[in-house]
């Protein structure tokens, strides 16, 4: 059956005709490349490295960026586009598009010299590097300014002692942009593979993104070039990437809502129990209008969010709304989806099961649902409630 | 290689369409178009000759401003050029032909490559009265094709198989899926399809050959067959499947 994405409300009119275009591309590529191998790249949790060059040549790294620096200089309504296709595919494939684009490419781009730029940006794009983004520790996360990793400045270096956990890439990675205290203040460094003192040891056991690669990072006295210093203090350093990313995860999940919604649909019309379609049931109907009303609201505000991205406008609070209310209808268009195709809901025959499984992690991570809650419950009250 | 690609804007197949208040054309609204599945495998196999031998593709459409989203769509492809034959009418096949010959006498290309049909209107007609205006050999419906200097091998579908013919340039083709698989633009070409310039030709009017009459949807669901478990109904869906649907 031929994927149906929902446009209920007629967006497609309101995007760019290259917009559309760009979706196409992905559309069409995640169907040729991405669909046919994820079942067993989830199952067997191996992460296919063929990918990347593939994802490199279509233009899928350094969306935003300029082209000068090898980026495709296309908007963040494309940007957003791009990852609801490639979540449509897999949350992991779209989590190794967030972690490089917005992750890596977007702070390189925003706090690095021109020398770093030029250094490390043309090989992102190109998938001649990989990168990884540092926040996350196994003491501190959705408290991050507690963190204990931290850089004391020498004549000529920086050396950095501490440890990250739950790094998307790491393992992989020939550049990680981490975060660690230096003199009490959050700053961000470039740690490049091989390194002395630094290794990256893969993480494994994950019932969740498993065709994504996740990783410790260990820094035992590694020594930094000062080149490598971020131009950015404090704790807005890292949250101004998150923000990125977190947009882009408010638009791939749609994908994902829309992968399961549309296998929900074609099951119930062929699925045939006492005599008729299932489809056919008051509760199936139910089922389905919940999940194609919550999808529809979600486009809406993707999309609204991504204009005011494009005009520079949209607030961290926006994107935290939308983060938050598109994971959890993702996550609950599944368990609907899950339902609706009985015991079939649960093997890999259909793509509910590991979407279901994929968005339990992205409703963690990028700040959790809950921490988001907490955002917006400040934004209304004035009143933080994290401590 | 002069290459020429036709192209053609036609509503995605996915798309529901709903008869306009006039009885004879598709209500647009909530329509969406794509460039006709068949002439991207064209343009596919253009881009293909291209690489292969040097040249350039030019993109030709006759349509009205809208379909211009199609050429662009060509040049993200990676054509080299995109020509538009404007129109605001309605037009029939012969239109599109007379006018796509009007064009490529300006050019002289050494292939014109079309899709076999347009999922719109299917009538499959292009191709064979282009080849008349222009006394050019036009072969369609093909699913292979080989070129080696002047000389053009086609394999084509016929009715339960396949036939070869051999040809020479200057031609026509009309693409039939199997040709090749077409490529997706990659992001930078989108981008850069963006500022690209568009040529734009007013159309040479010609008396209708074809009105059309009335469209309609068809109503009645295709009848399904239901069979059983036994082994003679299995015997019979492979059978089915294979003779009738020719899936397997
Ligand atoms: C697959 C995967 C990939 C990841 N990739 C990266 C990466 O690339 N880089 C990176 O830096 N991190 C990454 N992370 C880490 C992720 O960002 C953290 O897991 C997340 O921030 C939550 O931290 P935690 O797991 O320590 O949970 P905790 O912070 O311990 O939270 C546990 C629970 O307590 C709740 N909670 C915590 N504080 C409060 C509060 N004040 N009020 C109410 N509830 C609260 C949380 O919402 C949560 O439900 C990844 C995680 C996963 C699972």
């Amino acid at each position: 059956m031929p994927y149906k994405p929902i446009d209920f409300f007629g967006i497609d009119e309101l995007y760019h005709p290259e917009e559309l275009l760009i979706r196409q591309s992905v559309r069409s590529f995640v169907d040729t490349e991405v669909i046919p191998i994820i079942e067993d790249s989830f199952e067997k949790a191996d992460f296919h490295f063929d990918l990347i060059p593939k994802m490199a040549e279509l233009g899928l790294f350094g969306i935003t960026i300029p082209e000068e620096y090898g980026g495709i200089g296309a908007n963040y309504t494309s940007y957003g586009l791009a990852m609801q296709e490639l979540e449509r595919g897999d949350s992991g494939i779209r989590s190794f598009a967030s972690v490089q684009n917005s992750l890596v490419m977007y702070p390189i781009n925003k706090y690095g010299s021109e020398e770093i730029k030029k250094r490390w940006l043309p090989k992102l794009a190109k998938g001649e590097a990989i990168g990884c983004f540092g926040l996350t520790e196994p003491d501190h996360g959705s408290n991050p300014g507690g963190m204990i990793t931290n850089a004391v400045e020498t004549a000529d270096s920086y050396i950095l002692n501490g440890a990250k956990m739950w790094i998307t890439n790491g393992t992989i990675a020939d550049i990680a942009v981490v975060w660690a205290k230096l003199n009490g203040e959050v700053c961000g460094f470039l740690v490049e593979k091989g390194m002395k003192g630094f290794t990256a040891p893969e993480m494994t056991g994950k019932h969740s993104l498993r065709a994504s690669i996740t990783s410790e990072l260990v820094f035992q006295d590694v020594e930094i070039p000062k080149i490598n210093k971020l131009n950015i203090k404090g704790l807005k350093g890292p949250l101004s990437c998150l923000t990125q990313a977190r947009y882009g995860i408010a638009y791939g999940v749609i994908g994902a809502a829309m992968a399961v919604y549309d296998s929900a649909l074609d099951y119930s019309l062929s699925r045939i129990q006492f005599g008729r379609p299932i489809a056919g049931f008051q509760l199936t109907q139910e089922k389905l209008v919940n999940m194609f009303t919550e999808i529809s609201k979600a486009q809406l505000v993707a999309y609204r969010l991504g204009r005011l991205k494009d005009d520079d406008r949209a607030t961290s609070h926006q994107v935290s709304f939308a983060k938050r209310n598109n994971v959890e209808i993702a996550l609950n268009c599944c368990r609907i989806a899950r339902e609706i195709h009985g015991a079939n809901g649960i093997v890999n025959e259909y793509n509910v099961m590991r979407h279901a499984a994929n968005l339990e992690s992205v409703k963690t991570y990028e700040g959790t649902h809950e921490i988001h809650t907490l955002i917006l419950g400040e934004h209304l009250t004035g009143i933080p409630a994290y401590q | 290689m002069n290459i020429l690609v036709c192209i053609s804007r036609v509503p995605d197949t996915a798309s529901r369409v709903i008869v306009g208040s006039d009885g004879k054309t598709i209500d647009p609204q909530g329509i969406k178009y794509i460039v006709n599945p068949y002439d991207e495998i064209a343009l596919e196999e253009g881009l293909r000759l291209r690489e292969k031998n040097g040249g350039t593709v030019t993109a030709l459409t006759v349509g009205g401003e809208s379909s211009k989203e199609q050429l662009r769509t060509a040049l993200a492809m990676g054509v080299d050029s995109a020509v538009i034959v404007k129109t605001d009418s309605s037009f029939d096949s012969f239109f599109v032909a007379n006018n796509i010959s009007e064009y490529a006498k300006s050019i002289n290309p050494d292939i014109i490559l079309l899709g076999k049909q347009s999922v719109d209107f299917d009538s499959l007609q292009v191709p064979s009265i282009l080849g008349e205006l222009l006394g050019l050999p036009s072969v369609s419906v093909v699913t292979k094709l080989a070129i080696e200097g002047n000389t053009v091998t086609a394999e084509r579908e016929i009715e339960g198989g396949k036939e070869v013919v051999e040809t020479s340039l200057p031609c026509i083709i009309s693409a039939q899926k199997g040709l090749n698989d077409p490529r997706y633009p990659k992001l930078p070409d989108i981008m850069k399809a963006k500022s690209k310039p568009i040529e734009e030709k007013d159309a040479v009017n010609s008396d209708e050959r074809v009105t059309v009459m009335g469209i309609e949807i068809p109503l009645k669901k295709r009848a399904g067959i239901i069979l059983g478990g036994e082994d003679k109904d299995i015997d019979e869906v492979v059978r089915l499947l294979h003779e009738e649907s020719k899936v397997i």
